[in-house]
């Protein structure tokens, strides 16, 4: 790999002009990286333009989702792999951050323990579990928080694809495994806070998390990793290997039978999106300010599909669209009436895959094409 | 039965008329002549008297059996029984008694529940008697032994009476009973050796440790014959719920993730059923049973023609566009009928358990599950391998095309078989009603084992998802007593993970050609 640096730039700009709705989306991650902290910080409260701080951790939220979405995307669009159970890698991911966090809190916690976080005070328990060692490190979280679903994708994917599970087992199994880890996680002797999880989170880095400033830069952060995993994602979609990776999506064995090591390639997109979820997932818990077992339920997983189905799978646009759309939705619904909502969302896996298989991405694309047709068809009529 | 009397008999009443004001010897020649009475309510009547529950009213003098409870003495009347309201406590006075009474009371109880007619009497009455007899009762029992036919009330005579005599002085009585007792497996005959090892080193003590090892031994089996009976129960619990699933998954296969939420019909429609017939709960299953068929399988065919049919061929699709039905339909219950578990009342036929021995007892109901499971299965394995529908079922499945150039209505068939395996879930939530609460939760909590079960077993093989089901479900509860129940779900879902690396096709996978596509 001997690229220069001019050749970097190219493929860059090659991405950059290419892709429509990555430009779209990396103007609008711009405006609001800058807009928000603006409308948030130095718009008073009152005014009419004001941002307040909810709406920012709401923003927040949906870019994580977003992030999320993109790395379903990835295994689901691109590689065919449907996962029901990427939420998993997103809630460890989650937890990684979650345990830094809580170490921060230290003596300012219930019981005022320096060193155990306050649920294992209250179980009586006198030291940390090995597994809580280094957790008081920012560096060493983030490495977790990248380490953890990546090993555990790896693992998992080795097994599988080695194997060939495929289609439907493997969505099974991935689901099985989501509900394992919920089930572990819910028990109080796994020293992750069993039910409630991790919470009371007081600051990050020395930041108070409770300050607006605080979480308009976990915003900013969150927009700038977003850009960033989608260029690199769209990088990685485009690059040779996706170009395999979507071989292996329409025609696996024939991929095989060209030479190309089909689990190899399968076990690195699936392990690289797991890493994403993780770092979602990481983002995701400064701003909420909680993790518990119940992001690990099969349901969040599923949801997280049908974002991706909304959107357009294999479009990493419509994964980011998807998110944001139906996340919207459900705040929106749950807001006035949250008994609507499943109705709401279930009526969605119903429409979408029947109607739009290629979700909102291939409905514009329908308009369009048609738009033009006319207009070819009208231009043609204005001809004669 | 004692014969006669000497002086004429009396009615109950009036003894207990003259017992209220009597001196103490009097009463003991009263309650002799209660004895001889051939009034049924008096067992029952002495027992209160011996309990201090029998009263009489100071106004008037008549005879009630009273229970306290927060608002006064709830009394009946002894002889009738029936109610006679509630009462201040002063209002009463009770039948006094000294010891010696007592005792002769606790005689004559005996003797008449041991030589009563009935046998689940006389069987109480013993199972009453062990562990706390007295010498006077062991009298009686040494007397009633004589008469007694039944096989099984006579070794519970027996021990009762061995529980007496492994108390006494004489060493040889003492060796003779503790053989009797190594036998037995009431709690009490264990506690009682537990006793006499404790002595010191004597033969007694000896004998009593050897009696002790062999009960032991005897608890055990005992033990894991119960967790298999529970395993059982569970495996069935599982093999009702993957069936359906093994229908629709494996011969079709359509993934239905909406199977659960079918079941949770089932099951809101036994709630339903026992609502409408309340007074006849006892039937209502068999209301039920046929009902949940019907309605779960008109709710599948409904999916199958309004969904599944335009996703034929694209699996994945198929499992998002049913995971969307399973919410409509948990929102849906959620709202008609609250959020909140509704119980299910069992049928009386149904609860209670059956006692094998003092060990070993199986709960009916998990009884009744495990044979209905066995019917159902067999019912199911004959439509498919008997009737012209299951012919038509596995031509589809085999070769659509083929069989559509036969003159089959593949369209129908898939309709059909779908509804069979969603009339199946129903069915299966009738049983899962009996066993946990009836909530919109229900069917996620088995839609995943069932998945598992039917991938375990081999996609498209009735057989095998009955031996995965089974096997699961016996594993998983000899794991429980070791690591727990949570975590031995856990390592149940991790052994099966790691098994489908090694079998991606389950332990009986199918064969040709049909697999690869």
């Amino acid at each position: 790999m001997n690229t220069s640096p001019s050749q970097y730039q190219s493929i860059l700009a090659r991405l950059y002009s290419s892709d429509r709705g990555g430009r779209i989306l990396l103007q609008i991650l711009l405006a609001l990286a800058i807009a928000v902290p603006i409308l948030n910080l130095a718009v008073p409260e009152g005014a009419a333009l004001h941002l307040s701080t909810y709406t920012v951790t709401l923003l927040g939220k949906y870019l994580c989702f977003a992030l999320l979405a993109i790395a379903l995307d990835l295994v689901w669009g691109y590689c065919g792999i449907l996962s029901l159970g990427h939420a998993a890698f997103f809630a460890l991911g989650g937890y990684a951050m979650g345990m830094y966090l809580m170490r921060q809190i230290g003596e300012r916690g219930v019981y005022g323990n320096p060193e155990l976080p306050d649920f294992m005070v209250f179980l009586n328990w006198t030291e940390l579990p090995w597994y809580w060692y280094g957790f008081d490190q920012f560096w060493f979280a983030v490495l977790m928080v990248l380490l953890v679903p990546g090993m555990l994708a790896y693992v998992f994917g080795y097994l599988a694809f080695r194997s060939r599970v495929t289609g439907v087992y493997l969505s099974i199994i991935t689901q099985a495994l989501t509900y394992a880890l919920m089930l572990a996680f819910f028990r109080n002797e796994m020293g992750f806070g069993g039910n409630n999880g991790l919470t009371d989170f007081k600051d990050i880095l020395g930041f108070a998390l409770h300050e607006d400033a605080t979480r308009v830069a976990l915003f900013v952060i969150t927009c700038v990793v977003l850009a960033a995993g989608y260029l690199l994602s769209s990088f990685i979609v485009r690059s040779k290997m996706g170009r395999v990776v979507v071989a292996i999506r329409d025609a696996e064995s024939r991929a095989r039978f060209c030479g190309y090591r089909v689990e190899s390639y399968k076990l690195w997109i699936f392990t690289f999106s797991a890493v994403l979820a993780g770092v979602a997932g990481a983002l995701y818990v400064p701003q909420v300010g909680i993790i518990n077992p119940s992001e690990f339920s099969p349901l969040n997983s599923i949801e997280l599909v049908v974002w991706v189905a909304v959107g357009g799978r294999g479009s990493l646009f419509g994964a980011v669209l998807g998110a944001v759309v139906v996340n919207y939705a459900k705040t929106f619904f749950t807001g006035f009436a949250p008994e609507v909502w499943l109705f709401f969302l279930g009526a969605l896996f119903i429409i979408v895959t029947i109607f739009l298989p290629k979700g909102l991405i291939g409905l514009f694309d329908q308009v369009k094409e048609k738009v033009l047709a006319h207009r070819r068809a009208g231009g043609g009529e204005a001809g004669l | 039965m004692l014969p006669f009397c000497v002086h004429a008999q009396r009615d109950a009443a009036t003894v207990l008329a003259e017992l209220r004001d009597a001196e103490f010897d009097v009463k003991s020649a009263l309650i002799g002549e209660l004895e001889s009475s051939s009034d049924h309510a008096v067992l029952a009547l002495l027992k209160a008297m011996l309990a201090g529950d029998l009263y009489y009213l100071k106004d008037g003098g008549r005879p009630v059996l009273g229970s306290v409870s927060d608002e006064g003495v709830v009394v009946r009347d002894a002889l009738t029984g029936e109610q006679a309201g509630v009462v201040d406590k002063r209002e009463l006075k009770k039948f006094t008694l000294n010891n010696t009474l007592r005792e002769q009371l606790r005689a004559v109880i005996a003797r008449l529940s041991l030589n009563s007619n009935d046998r689940a009497m006389r069987r109480a009455a013993v199972k009453e008697l062990i562990g706390n007899m007295g010498e006077t009762q062991a009298e009686q029992v040494r007397i009633s032994i004589a008469a007694e036919k039944d096989h099984e009330i006579r070794s519970l005579m027996e021990i009762a009476i061995a529980l007496v005599e492994a108390g006494s002085n004489d060493e040889a009585r003492q060796l003779s009973a503790i053989s009797k007792l190594s036998d037995s497996l009431e709690p009490a005959a264990l506690a009682r050796l537990k006793q006499l090892s404790d002595g010191g080193d004597g033969e007694v003590s000896q004998a009593a440790n050897r009696a002790i090892a062999q009960i032991e031994g005897r608890l055990n089996l005992y033990a894991s014959a119960e967790t298999v009976f529970f395993g059982l129960s569970l495996g069935s619990v599982l093999l009702l719920s993957a069936i359906g699933l093994a229908i629709t998954f494996g011969v079709m296969g359509v993934i239905n993730m909406a199977h659960g939420e079918l079941m949770m019909i089932g099951a809101y429609t036994t709630y339903v059923v026992q609502l409408l017939m309340p007074n006849t709960i006892d039937y209502s299953l068999f209301v039920a049973v046929p009902l949940a068929f019907i309605v779960a399988g008109l709710v599948g065919i409904g999916i199958e023609r309004g969904v599944i049919r335009f996703l034929y061929g694209r699996p994945l699709e198929t499992l998002l566009a049913t995971f969307g039905i399973s919410l409509i339909l948990q929102q849906a219950v959620r709202t008609i009928f609250s959020p909140l578990n509704r119980s299910v009342a069992t049928p009386s036929w149904m609860s209670g358990s059956w006692e094998i021995n003092p060990a070993l007892s199986l709960t009916y109901n998990r009884l009744y599950i495990i044979i209905f499971s066995l019917f159902v299965f067999a019912a199911l394995l004959l439509i498919l391998k008997r009737t012209a529908l299951g012919l038509k079922v596995r031509a589809v499945s085999q070769n659509r095309q083929m069989a559509q150039a036969m003159g089959v209505r593949s369209g129908w068939v898939d309709a059909m078989t779908f509804g069979l395996g969603s009339g199946i879930a129903g069915v299966a939530g009738v049983a899962l009603s009996q066993l946990t609460n009836v909530g919109p939760n229900l069917g996620q909590a088995y839609i995943i084992d069932s998945f598992l079960v039917v991938v375990l077993g081999g996609v498209g093989n009735l057989w095998g998802t009955f031996v995965a089901a089974m096997s699961l479900g016996v594993f998983n509860k000899l794991m429980e007593p070791w690591v727990g129940a949570v975590l031995a779900k856990i390592l149940l879902l991790v052994l099966i993970i790691l098994f489908i690396q090694k079998r991606p096709r389950g332990l009986f996978p199918q064969r040709g050609r049909v697999v690869e596509s």
